[in-house]
C-alpha cells in the first residue's frame, strides 16, 4: 500500500515535464524565500521583505485553488463558478480556530467568547463554535465542511443531470447565497467584519518571523502535495474515465460508467483542496470576511486557469501567479484600470491562446524542435 | 458441442415483429433468422425498416407484436438497452463517436467490460492479460501502429475501425453495424470489408449498408427489406436476379 502511495505519483510525474519543472521551482522557492527573508540584514540587497514573502505565500494558496478548479474544469468539463465558496469555508474554519486562540487578549478580555459576540451581547458560545479551540478538530473541519457541502450539492446537481451553463449558474448562486448568509451578524461568523486580529497559531505568534516562514513552507508543501495528488488522479485509469466524460459524456455512460459518481468524486476532492487553500490563506493575510464568497472571486479563479492553460494543472499555477502579480501591480499603479486589464487579458487569451500561456510555450518548444530537425 | 450443426439454435430470431408509428407500419410482420457466426447484410430502400429493426433488437423500440429472441434462451423484449448490451449485442452507430482526446489504446481500455466504479479504476491497474486483449483487438482492426495516436487525429475510416474495436473488446456475440463504409475512401472500404469478413465466424454480424459493391464483397446471405418485411433473401446473385427486388429496389 505504502509502496503504491509513492509509486503512483512518481509514475504520474514521469510523463509530466511541466509538473517536474514546477515542483523543482516550488522546492527552491520553499527553501530560498524564507532564507532570504530571515538571514540577510534588512538593508542588504539580498533581503526579501516580509511583504514579498507574504505575497508569494498568498499567491501559492491561490495556485492551489486554481489547481482545484483545473481538476474539475480542465479534466472533467465541470465549470464551477462557485469554488470561492469552498475556499472561503476552509478559511472560516481556520479563522474560527484563530479566534479561539486569542483568548483573553481580545479587547473585551473574555476567555471564551470572541469580541464580536460580546459586542452582540451574546452570553455563550454557539454550538458550532465548540471544538474549534483544538487545532486537530479545526483542521478536520477545514477539509470536512467544504467536502460535505460539495458532496451534498454535487449529489443533487449531478443526479438531476444539471450540467453545462446551468451548473455554472447554480454554483454562482451557491456562493452568493453563502455570502449573504455570512454577512448576517446572527449567523455567528462576525457579520461583515468577519474575523481578524489573530494572535497565535499552535501557540506561536503570527507576527514572529519564524512562524511566518513556517507558514510559507507549509503552504509550499501543501501546494506541491495538491499538485501531486491531482496529477496522480488524472494519470490514473480513473483519470482517463474523467476525461472521457468531459469529451463524450453519453458515450461514457453507454459504456457502463456511472458518470454521476465520477463527477461527484472529483468535485468533492476539488472542494477539499480549495478548502485547504483557504485555510492556509487566512493566517497569512490575517483576515477573513464574507467578501471572500463574492461571485466575482469565483469567476476570477476560472480566468486564472484559462489564462494559464486549462487541463494541464501546472498551467493553473502559472495563471494564478501571473494574474495575481498583474493585479497587485495594477491595483498599486493604475487601480482604475485593473478590471479592464483583466477583461482584455481574458478576451485575448480566449481568442488567441486557446491553450493559455503554457500552451504558447509548448507550441514554441515544438516549433523549435521542428526547426532544429530541419 | 454434441448437437449436430443443423440443430443449432440461431443467434437471433425475429418472429412476426410489427412496429407502428402513428399508423405507419415501420415493421410489418418481419421474420428473420441469423445463424451463429453468420455475416448477414440487410439492404432495402429508405423507409424499409432497417433502422427500426436495429432499434427493436437493441431494445430502443418496443414492437407492438411479435417476438425477438437472442441465442434462443433470451427474450430481448424483456430486457432494457444496457441489459441487452450486457447480454452480448453490440451496436455500431453510423456516426463514429470515439474519445477524441485520448489515445487509441486508452479508447479500447475504456471500452473494456469489467470494473467500472471509481474506486476500482483508481486502484486497479490494467493487467497484462487485458493489455494482450487490447493488442489482439488492435491487430484485428489494423491500428496496432497507431496505438499511441490521439483518436481525434485518426481519419474517418480509422475512427470507424476503432469504434468497431471498442465493440469487439466487449466480446459481443452479435454485432449490429449501421452503414460502416459511408464516407470512406475505396481503400478504406476494402479494408473494412476484410475486417468484417474476418469477424464472421467468431461473431455473428448484421450489416446494414447501401453500397452494393460493398455488400457484394462481404456477404454470403443478403436480406432485402421492403415496407417493413422481408422481400427476398439469398446470395447476392439470386437477389440481383430477383424480379421483385429489381422492381422495388434497383428501380428497374
Amino acid at each position: 500500500m505504502a509502496e503504491g502511495l509513492i509509486a503512483g505519483p512518481l509514475a504520474a510525474l514521469r510523463a509530466d515535464r511541466g509538473g517536474r519543472a514546477f515542483l523543482c521551482l516550488l522546492l527552491a522557492t520553499a527553501v530560498v524565500v524564507p532564507l532570504l527573508n530571515g538571514i540577510p540584514a534588512a538593508e542588504s540587497a539580498l533581503h526579501l521583505s516580509n511583504y514579498t514573502m507574504n505575497l508569494i505565500g498568498k499567491y501559492m494558496t491561490y495556485a492551489m485553488l486554481a489547481i482545484a478548479v483545473d481538476l474539475i474544469w480542465g479534466y472533467c468539463g465541470i465549470l464551477s463558478l462557485g469554488h470561492g465558496a469552498f475556499f472561503a469555508l476552509g478559511g472560516y474554519a481556520m479563522g474560527m480556530y484563530l479566534m479561539r486562540q486569542i483568548g483573553t487578549r481580545g479587547v473585551y478580555g473574555d476567555p471564551v467568547l470572541p469580541d464580536f459576540m460580546i459586542f452582540l451581547n451574546w452570553t455563550q458560545l454557539p454550538w458550532f463554535w465548540h471544538g474549534f479551540q483544538s487545532f486537530a478538530y479545526a483542521l478536520l473541519m477545514m477539509l470536512l465542511v467544504p467536502g460535505l457541502l460539495a458532496l451534498v450539492f454535487g449529489f443533487l446537481a449531478f443526479r438531476s443531470r444539471v450540467s453545462g451553463v446551468y451548473f455554472s449558474i447554480i454554483t454562482q448562486a451557491l456562493t452568493y447565497a453563502l455570502m449573504l448568509a455570512f454577512f448576517r451578524n446572527d449567523m455567528g461568523f462576525g457579520g461583515n467584519n468577519g474575523f481578524t486580529d489573530f494572535k497565535d497559531i499552535l501557540g506561536f505568534s503570527l507576527q514572529a518571523p519564524a512562524t511566518r516562514a513556517a507558514l510559507f513552507v507549509a503552504t509550499a508543501l501543501s501546494l506541491g502535495g495538491s499538485y501531486l495528488l491531482c496529477r496522480t488522479v488524472v494519470a490514473s485509469r480513473a483519470g482517463r474515465v474523467i476525461e472521457a466524460i468531459r469529451d463524450a459524456e453519453s458515450r461514457a455512460r453507454f459504456l457502463g460508467y456511472r458518470v454521476e459518481s465520477y463527477k461527484l468524486w472529483v468535485f468533492v476532492l476539488s472542494a477539499i483542496i480549495a478548502g485547504l487553500a483557504g485555510a492556509l490563506y487566512v493566517p497569512q493575510v490575517g483576515i477573513i470576511n464574507p467578501g471572500e464568497f463574492s461571485p466575482t472571486n469565483s469567476i476570477e479563479i476560472v480566468i486564472w486557469v484559462a489564462i494559464g492553460g486549462r487541463g494541464t494543472l501546472y498551467g493553473a499555477v502559472v495563471g494564478a501567479f501571473l494574474v495575481n502579480f498583474a493585479k497587485t501591480w495594477f491595483t498599486g499603479a493604475l487601480p482604475e484600470f485593473w478590471l479592464y486589464a483583466l477583461g482584455s487579458l481574458f478576451i485575448g487569451v480566449t481568442l488567441f491562446l486557446p491553450y493559455g500561456v503554457v500552451g504558447l510555450v509548448a507550441r514554441r518548444g515544438r516549433a523549435r524542435a521542428r526547426g532544429s530537425a530541419a | 458441442m454434441s448437437e449436430p450443426a443443423g440443430a443449432r439454435s440461431p443467434m437471433l430470431s425475429l418472429d412476426d415483429v410489427t412496429v407502428s408509428f402513428d399508423g405507419f407500419r415501420a415493421l410489418n410482420g418481419l421474420t428473420l433468422r441469423v445463424e451463429v457466426g453468420e455475416l448477414r447484410c440487410i439492404i432495402g430502400p429508405n423507409g424499409a425498416g432497417k433502422t427500426t429493426m436495429m432499434d427493436v433488437i437493441t431494445g430502443k423500440t418496443r414492437p407492438d407484436r411479435g417476438s425477438a429472441r437472442f441465442a434462443e434462451s433470451t427474450n430481448l423484449l424483456e430486457l432494457t438497452e444496457p441489459e441487452i448490451a450486457q447480454a452480448g449485442i453490440g451496436r455500431k452507430f453510423q456516426k463514429p463517436t470515439v474519445f477524441e482526446n485520448q489515445s487509441v489504446f486508452a479508447n479500447l481500455e475504456l471500452a473494456m467490460s469489467g470494473a467500472k466504479t471509481v474506486w476500482q479504476w483508481l486502484r486497479v491497474r490494467t493487467t497484462s492479460s487485458q493489455v494482450e486483449r487490447i493488442d489482439a483487438v488492435l491487430a484485428t482492426i489494423g491500428l496496432t501502429d497507431l496505438r499511441a495516436q490521439r483518436a481525434g487525429a485518426l481519419s474517418h475510416g480509422q475512427k470507424q475501425w476503432l469504434e468497431i474495436g471498442m465493440l469487439l473488446i466487449q466480446d459481443p456475440q452479435l454485432l449490429l453495424v449501421d452503414e460502416p463504409v459511408a464516407g470512406m475512401t475505396p481503400q478504406e472500404i476494402e479494408r473494412t470489408a476484410e475486417l468484417l469478413r474476418s469477424l464472421a465466424g467468431k461473431h455473428s454480424l448484421i450489416v446494414v449498408e447501401h453500397d452494393m459493391e460493398f455488400v457484394r464483397s462481404i456477404a454470403s446471405t443478403v436480406t432485402v427489406l421492403h415496407e417493413g418485411s422481408v422481400l427476398a433473401e439469398g446470395d447476392m446473385h439470386a437477389i440481383q436476379a430477383d424480379a421483385r427486388v429489381k422492381q422495388v429496389y434497383l428501380g428497374e
